[in-house]
């Protein structure tokens, strides 16, 4: 292995060294947990903006988990952490511009 | 222009120091993740435009279907784990752990295209299918969602075009950590998953023709493993992960929005 590739191998290893392997069970275990709820809660004839609203609730706090912990970006500077996400929330939050569209054409009907 | 010797981070190199704190295989591999969550994005916001502008969308996911997805965000789910066991494992040096982890891995994300293609199969048997698709024996007028594909177009539309490109991208993701764990020797291996998925489907399955992906990416990774061969190391092992890790994060969203919320309850 070429000098550089070490380098990166110990910086890898020195970014992976603050958590344990339980740390990954216990995220995992509450992923599945939120998916169990999820499915019941289908079942139980809510009301559908109600169900949607606590569904991505749960998506969310899924999402939440996955990104912090298995893709390690809980222990990423803060500056990468606020760039990427924050130009991500931005970027899809723009994307529901489109949803009024979809409203008027509830209301309207389609000719 | 700072001084191209001058080494801030941890790593030494003689180039400036990374503004992200981290090597630059990763930042590239976030950048491309934040532009496929883009595209990710743009497909669920169309599904939902869809799903709120249709007053009659169907509800066609009986519990049989609510079973199989489940199972499937489980298989997910559990190879996110062994994923992050085979990043610890390339961390500790362990090689041996290591690759069996990302086999692990491996085998959890064929459970889910297996699972997922099974599902998709089921419903075009049942009538709901693309224009594209090809035109199966006795499939026309008969099945259950005929009519939904006469009056909801944008269902089967939205449908297939999401979760088809999220199994491409769980595809490719199986493609990706077979090279990492076994280079050149999964080539072989590769091309005999082609010759299964292309022969061990009917020829009017859309799939009959999507495995023609696994011949491609066999080219392609050939191509790639003679021109630039290497051993992969723990950053190769835990930017493959993030990779994984996104499948995985993207389902999250497409599990409770198609599946969930189109459930038959009665």
């Amino acid at each position: 292995m070429e000098a550089f590739q070490l380098a990166i191998a110990e910086h890898v290893a020195e970014q992976h060294r603050h958590h344990g392997k339980a740390q990954f069970f216990w995220v995992w275990g509450a992923l599945l947990v939120m998916t169990a709820i999820e499915v019941y809660l289908t079942y139980q004839n809510m009301q559908p903006v109600r169900m949607l609203t606590i569904l991505m609730g749960l998506s969310l706090v899924k999402a939440a988990l996955i990104i912090g912990y298995f893709m390690h970006m809980k222990y990423e500077v803060s500056r990468m952490k606020w760039l990427t996400m924050c130009s991500l929330v931005a970027c899809l939050a723009l994307m529901m511009i489109f949803f009024p569209d979809a409203l008027r054409i509830l209301s309207l009907g389609v000719k | 222009m700072a001084d191209a010797t001058t080494i801030s981070h941890d790593m030494p190199a003689a180039y400036e120091p990374s503004l992200f704190g981290t090597y630059s295989k990763k930042i590239g591999m976030w950048l491309f993740l934040l532009s496929d969550s883009l595209t990710f994005g743009a497909l669920l916001y169309a599904y939902s435009y869809g799903r709120i502008s249709t007053p009659n969308w169907p509800t066609p996911f009986h519990s049989e279907s609510i079973v199989n997805a489940t199972v499937m965000t489980a298989f997910l789910l559990t190879s996110s784990l062994t994923m992050v066991l085979a990043v610890r494992a390339a961390v500790d040096g362990n090689a041996k752990a290591q690759r069996l982890w990302l086999l692990a891995t491996m085998a959890c994300g064929i459970g889910f295209v297996v699972l997922h293609g099974r599902e998709w199969s089921k419903l075009i048997a049942e009538g709901l299918t693309l224009p594209v698709f090809p035109h199966a024996p006795g499939q026309e007028a008969s099945g259950e969602f005929a009519n939904v594909v006469k009056t909801v177009p944008q269902f089967p539309a939205t449908f297939f075009g999401l979760t088809g490109m999220h199994m491409l991208h769980v595809t490719l993701g199986v493609v990706y950590l077979g090279v990492v764990a076994l280079r050149r020797k999964f080539i072989p291996i590769l091309l005999v998953f082609w010759l299964a998925a292309w022969l061990g489907t009917p020829a009017y399955s859309p799939f009959h023709y999507g495995a023609h992906v696994l011949l491609l990416a066999a080219i392609v990774c050939s191509i790639i493993l003679w021109l630039k061969p290497k051993v992969y190391d723990p950053s190769d092992v835990e930017v493959a992960g993030l990779y994984w890790h996104f499948v995985d994060l993207v389902w999250m969203f497409i599990f409770p929005l198609v599946y969930l919320m189109s459930a038959k309850i009665f």
